[in-house]
């Protein structure tokens, strides 16, 4: 390989990573702190995508289909959490597993019976179709680098949140000690349920950033989930700092290994999610002390 | 309308069949009575729609011929395969010895047809498989009594080469996903591509179902080949093309491929495919009369587009049909009615169609080249391709 072409193999990689963090954050935020492993994650990514695909058809403008399905996924999430999920804090995992795994059969069906089975395009917002050369043979779609300045900027964001307002400081608080949060006079449950809407609308947004690049289609949901779990084992559950930097390990490791190892590449990001746990059992940022 | 049975009811009939299991099983007095088509189809999962396609235009070719087939009425009964080949036994089972169907038609999905194959050889069933392109089905696993309606994935893979070669180009990058399906693509293509004097120069199989194209489309553009042949269909289809295009490849090198690139994905992808020539054995476009008067059916009848899943159906049926009436409907002359079969020849809405010795369609493959969002017909890649068959003992 030419170093222009490991540079162009690096981009690739940290542009598939910064999607998948945005993925990602969401899912460790839950687990982290509510304790919950949501496999609906991945159904909150489709029906992002679903809905960007169905508004922006009847608008025609993504834009327009952002600040409507938000709101729509605010309702989706708070209701999940409210009518489902807040009744199993006290259960152990397994209950949990089976509660979210039957709602991505659920929303499954939904999508299912909502929108049908076709696989659809969703066209890019017309000031992002441009694209800028990138050698001499390919060329770099502008929306490539939107959704990756777009994926940089909110993970900015999501510091700024965590680490310099007060609903952060009780995240943090709640992710270490929910008992200790609640006896200092914090009220978990809006807590709790205005994070796990926050994890859905997370997800739902990195679904409408991707619509316009992966096209929509049945079972998108359940791959990203996949990839999504394997960046939060990676990165340390629980910590947005780790999923960062697993979700770029992983974007990077995944597209290298499509181009030295075509034969095995689906097996690559599970290699270095074995090597990173027999080194830090925990993940890269993992704290020993966060446990539920 | 279809109307699947549910699963439940499926297995209460199972149970019952099996309860009363003093019928006996193909019997000449059946001759009279209802003749059991039983579909092994997906109606849920990615494929749902492939499977109703099917489905309705079996039932379109059915009031085609009043309902009847040599004379007996004709009694559906559906199961829901889901594309799943870990649940294909038991769903064959349910349909060969619960509900002892005549006749076994199915699947889209080739790990189930493969599972359907292990059973239907033991037990005779005679089968039409109406859409799985698995090599196997008419190569080394083929019987007597499994015919194929659709096409083997060869066919629709080696012409592609010719074309490509045609067009000058003589140096080539195969990319597929790499499951049978890709697989038997890829070395189809391989195969007519080096004989015809071309040169593979890089082969990239991608894990199935991963979407995820931008490093190998990175890595194409550092090859500089003179065309890209891919094997890709469905949501994954439309993905490579958007990501194609958008990477600013679409101009530089052509892309290729066997026509599942873009069956049911020129809407999906938009203007993006515009350019993207395909080989396969029928195209929307066809100008027949059969393919117009049969697409004008299907549509009033079901007020969808027909497409090319929708023609083995049709066609499964009218060649049924032709056999069945030479038989007078006795499916228990299972000799005369395989022999019926063969010699069946039917003027299809994809152009003339008979079955060659190893029960798979000889049929003319056509150069497709979308243009303007819509497939176009070119002309034809190969003119009543016959399938190699590979290690199929009846080919001899």
């Amino acid at each position: 390989m030419t170093t222009s072409l490991v540079a162009v193999q690096l981009l690739n990689g940290v542009e598939y990573g910064l999607l998948l963090f945005l993925v990602a954050s969401g899912l460790t935020i839950i687990f982290g702190v509510l304790g919950v492993l949501n496999f609906a994650h991945g159904s909150f990514y489709m029906l992002g995508a679903y809905l960007a695909y169905f508004i922006a058809e009847r608008t025609g403008s993504l834009l327009f289909a952002a600040l409507l399905g938000l709101p729509v996924m605010v309702l989706v999430g708070f209701l999940v959490e409210r009518l489902a999920i807040s009744r199993l804090y006290a259960r152990d995992h397994l209950s949990q597993v089976l509660l979210t795994y039957g709602l991505v059969l659920v929303f499954n069906d939904l999508q299912r019976a909502l929108f049908g089975n076709e696989v659809h395009g969703v066209p890019m917002p017309r000031a992002l179709t441009g694209s800028v050369a990138l050698g001499e043979m390919q060329s770099w779609p502008v929306y490539r680098i939107f959704t990756s300045v777009a994926c940089l900027c909110i993970a900015l964001l999501l510091r700024q949140v965590i680490l310099g307002t007060r609903f952060g400081m009780s995240v943090r608080a709640g992710a270490s000690n929910a008992e200790m949060v609640e006896a200092l006079g914090i009220d978990v449950r809006k807590l709790f349920s205005a994070l796990f809407t926050a994890g859905a609308v997370l997800a739902a947004l990195s679904g409408m950033l991707a619509a316009p690049l992966t096209t929509v289609y049945p079972g998108m949901g359940e791959g990203i989930l996949i990839v999504s779990f394997v960046v939060v084992v990676i990165g340390g559950i629980g910590s947005i700092k780790g999923a960062f930097a697993g979700a770029l390990l992983v974007g990077i490791a995944d597209t290298f290994g499509k181009v030295l190892l075509p034969g095995v590449s689906s097996a690559v990001v599970y290699a270095v999610m074995a090597a990173v746990l027999l080194f830090r059992p925990r993940g890269l940022l993992g704290q020993p002390a966060l446990q539920r | 309308m279809r109307t699947p049975l549910s699963r439940r009811a499926v297995l209460a009939a199972a149970s019952a069949a099996a309860a009363s299991a003093v019928l006996p099983r193909r019997s000449f007095a059946a001759s009279k009575a209802k003749i059991k088509i039983g579909l092994l189809l997906p109606y849920s999962g990615t494929y749902a729609s492939l499977g109703n396609n099917i489905t309705d235009a079996m039932k379109l070719a059915a009031s085609e011929k009043k309902n009847r087939l040599g004379g007996r009425e004709i009694e559906w009964v559906a199961v829901d395969d889901e594309s799943d080949p870990a649940k294909a036994p038991a769903n064959v089972n349910k349909l060969v010895v619960g509900e002892k169907v005549d006749i076994l038609t199915g699947p889209v999905h080739s790990g189930v047809a493969m599972a359907m194959m292990q059973i239907v050889r033991q037990e005779k069933t005679l089968t039409i498989v109406t859409n799985a392109g698995a090599q196997p089905i008419t190569g080394s696993l083929c019987s007597p009594n499994v015919f194929r309606t659709s096409f083997s994935n060869w066919q629709t893979s080696y012409p592609c080469a010719g074309v490509m070669l045609k067009d000058g180009r003589k140096k080539a990058v195969g990319m597929f996903w790499n499951y049978s399906f890709g697989q038997e693509s890829m070395s189809a293509f391989r195969e007519g591509f080096t004989k015809g004097g071309g040169t593979i120069v890089k082969e990239i199989p991608v894990p199935f179902p991963t979407t995820e194209f931008q490093a190998n489309l990175s890595e194409i553009a550092s090859l500089k080949p003179d065309a890209v042949f891919v094997f890709f269909a469905g949501a994954g289809a439309a993905k490579f093309i958007k990501d194609y295009a958008a990477a600013g490849l679409m101009e530089k090198i052509p892309l290729y491929g066997s026509g599942f690139l873009t069956e049911g994905v020129l809407g999906a992808a938009g203007p993006a495919a515009n350019g993207i020539k395909t080989t396969l054995h029928y195209a929307d476009a066809l100008d027949t009369p059969a393919n117009k008067k049969f697409r004008e059916a299907f549509k009033k009848a079901t007020s969808r587009e027909a497409d090319v899943y929708a023609v083995a159906g049709y066609d499964t049926i009218h060649l049924l049909a032709q056999a069945l009436d030479k038989v007078k409907g006795d499916t228990s002359a299972e000799k005369d009615l395989i022999a019926a079969l063969e010699a069946a020849r039917t003027e299809s809405p994809r152009g003339p169609f008979r079955f060659g010795k190893t029960h798979n369609p000889i049929q003319n493959v056509y150069v497709r080249l979308v243009k303007g969002g819509r497939e176009e017909v070119l002309g034809l890649a190969q003119k009543e391709a016959d399938d190699p068959a590979f290690g199929c003992a009846m080919a001899t």
